[in-house]
């Protein structure tokens, strides 16, 4: 199999804080690879390195075959770049923000236009182009920073959280539009929050933790490993705690989690049927509930079922 | 090197084009070198012209030279805000993404700040000629003066460079710019003559390469010895590059 993003332990360090802790990533050509993680797990340094923003302190990397520390012009000129910050000059049109990446990258004047009007128009943007960026909605930005980021045609795409800060319309347009460029064959990786998202998106996932990679396969494994849906319990009396987590352990075969607020349980549930077992096993025992509720699975949970601890979200940053 | 100099060039003048339509999208961003030059020219001809030279009109001859040093020197802060800016808002990241010549944002954004430099030197001897300034030379050592400005606010930009790749916001880097940028021009001869300071500071108005500047425009547009502070002027800012220039691509490498 030939990968287009190949990276074997990825470091990097920051002083004392270490972003990347030695991750291994392994992209086949045409696919979509999912990073999911918490802030601060170390996704968007993976990208900057992966897209010759930044220098590894360790580790190794090719990108459609190029070294990235010895052919890195190579590497840019076959990648595109679309960040968490939308990057576009704000001060300038969408048209003319798309006309001179083109005129960067070497295309004449009018072939850039012509390439800027057609990315505008795929981006239902064509009727904006002229207008400043600064009176742009988020979507309208995030959609013009992915179309920079497609005026060279890239083979390897890298989408650093294309759809944080969306609203779910958005979002799902968002989600089109990759899918789209994936369905025409480039190599997507995307970072985000979100397992709906990689679920979604991705062939397969990459779940980094802390600059480490914690778990990976197809969405379908992890959904496995984390339920399709989480079943939530409050008691009454939290001094029962233990005594209902082991009579739902015996139901759902999984130990389900204690949160730190005393006498709430999550468990990891696929399929409806559990729930009403659960509820009689534990009325049977006498244990009062207070709260019930299946929900889908939050990143926490997919956490706490694949690593068993909480993501470490390190609050407001983004490294 | 794996773009060739014309490329590189090109890549160059269209991240300078950029700044120019930025300028026709809003022309605000010229009010700074549009009305500051007047702003300076009437405050310190007028407030202290009397007072230092006796009469305004003998001040005037001597400040449109100065203020024509002074307003090249604090319109390259344009070079300094601009970089900064675009590394914030992540511009930066997505040339630096491209497959360009590394030093095409750097030099791009220098080129784009040479529009103000032209309409800073252009309001001030416009204004300057109303008020009744007239230079003693020709148009052609006019030229040269607005030449030897311009080439040295060229080279002074690789100071700005260097403060807003090291620097956290737009904000600090103006900031510490100002710093830089006033002993530079009041401990010179820009607004008065040295002879009545104190010696040492004397002392740094004789290296302070704003003088030089100084000496060389005044000698061309009021007819005074030029080639020794010229030769002086050359000097430095061949020595600003040598010493900034690494400065300013060491910081930027390491910012990558």
């Amino acid at each position: 199999m030939t990968y287009a993003i190949e990276a074997t332990g990825l470091v990097k360090r920051y002083g004392d804080v270490t972003a990347l802790n030695g991750v291994d990533l392994a992209v086949p050509a045409g696919s979509v690879l999912g990073v999911l993680g918490p802030n601060g797990a170390g996704k968007t340094t993976a990208v900057r390195i992966l897209a010759t923003l930044l220098r590894p302190d360790a580790g190794t990397a090719r990108i459609g075959g190029y070294d990235l520390r010895r052919q890195a012009h190579e590497i840019r000129l076959i990648i595109g770049l679309a960040g968490q910050y939308a990057s576009v000059d704000e001060d300038l049109s969408g048209l003319h923000n798309l006309t001179m990446v083109g005129r960067l990258l070497g295309l004449p004047r009018a072939e850039a236009r012509r390439r800027a009007d057609d990315l505008l128009a795929e981006m239902d943007l064509a009727d904006a182009g002229g207008r400043s960026v600064k009176t742009y909605s988020g979507g309208m930005r995030r959609r013009l920073d992915l179309a920079a980021s497609l005026v060279n045609r890239p083979a390897v795409l890298f989408l650093d959280e294309p759809t944080s800060g969306l609203d779910p319309a958005k979002r799902n347009d968002m989600w089109a539009s990759i899918r789209a460029l994936a369905n025409q064959g480039s190599t997507v990786l995307l970072t985000t929050q979100y397992l709906e998202e990689a679920d979604h998106l991705a062939d397969d996932i990459v779940v980094i933790d802390a600059g480490r990679v914690v778990a990976q396969g197809s969405p379908g494994d992890l959904k496995r490993r984390a339920g399709t849906q989480t079943l939530d319990i409050r008691l009454v009396d939290p001094s029962r705690t233990a005594e209902a987590a082991a009579l739902v352990a015996a139901v759902v075969g999984v130990e389900p989690a204690r949160h730190r607020t005393a006498g709430h349980l999550s468990v990891p549930v696929t399929g409806g049927a559990l729930m009403p077992a659960v509820i009689r096993r534990i009325d049977d025992a006498g244990v009062e509930v207070a709260e019930l509720a299946l929900r889908l699975p939050s990143l926490d949970d997919v956490f706490l079922a694949l690593t068993g601890h909480t993501a470490r979200t390190l609050e407001g940053t983004t490294t | 090197m794996n773009v060739t100099a014309t490329q590189g060039l090109r890549q160059c003048l269209e991240l300078s084009w950029r700044c120019i339509v930025k300028i026709r999208r809003n022309p605000l961003v010229l009010a700074d070198v549009l009305i500051g030059p007047a702003v300076f020219l009437v405050l310190f001809v007028y407030v202290f012209g009397g007072a230092i030279q006796g009469s305004a009109q003998d001040y005037l001859d001597y400040m449109v030279p100065g203020v024509l040093g002074l307003t090249t020197l604090l319109a390259t802060m344009g070079v300094g805000v601009s970089l900064n800016t675009d590394l914030e808002k992540g511009v930066f990241d997505r040339l630096r993404s491209l497959p360009i010549w590394r030093a095409a944002p750097l030099i791009g954004a220098i080129g784009g700040d040479m529009v103000r430099q032209v309409v800073a030197i252009a309001a001030l001897l416009g204004f300057g000629t109303l008020l009744g300034f007239r230079v003693r030379t020709d148009a052609w050592s006019v030229l040269a003066a607005c030449g030897l400005a311009i080439a040295f606010a060229l080279a002074f930009s690789w100071v700005w460079v260097l403060l807003a790749l090291v620097m956290k916001d737009p904000q600090s880097v103006q900031g510490l710019g100002a710093l830089l940028i006033f002993p530079l021009s009041f401990a010179s001869n820009i607004f008065v003559d040295p002879a009545t300071m104190p010696g040492w500071l004397q002392g740094f108005v004789a290296i302070n390469p704003v003088r030089h500047l100084m000496d060389a425009i005044r000698g061309l547009m009021l007819d005074g010895p030029v080639a020794r502070p010229l030769l002086w002027t050359v000097l430095w800012m061949a020595g600003v590059v040598l010493v900034f220039v690494p400065l300013a691509l060491a910081a930027y490498r390491r910012r990558a």
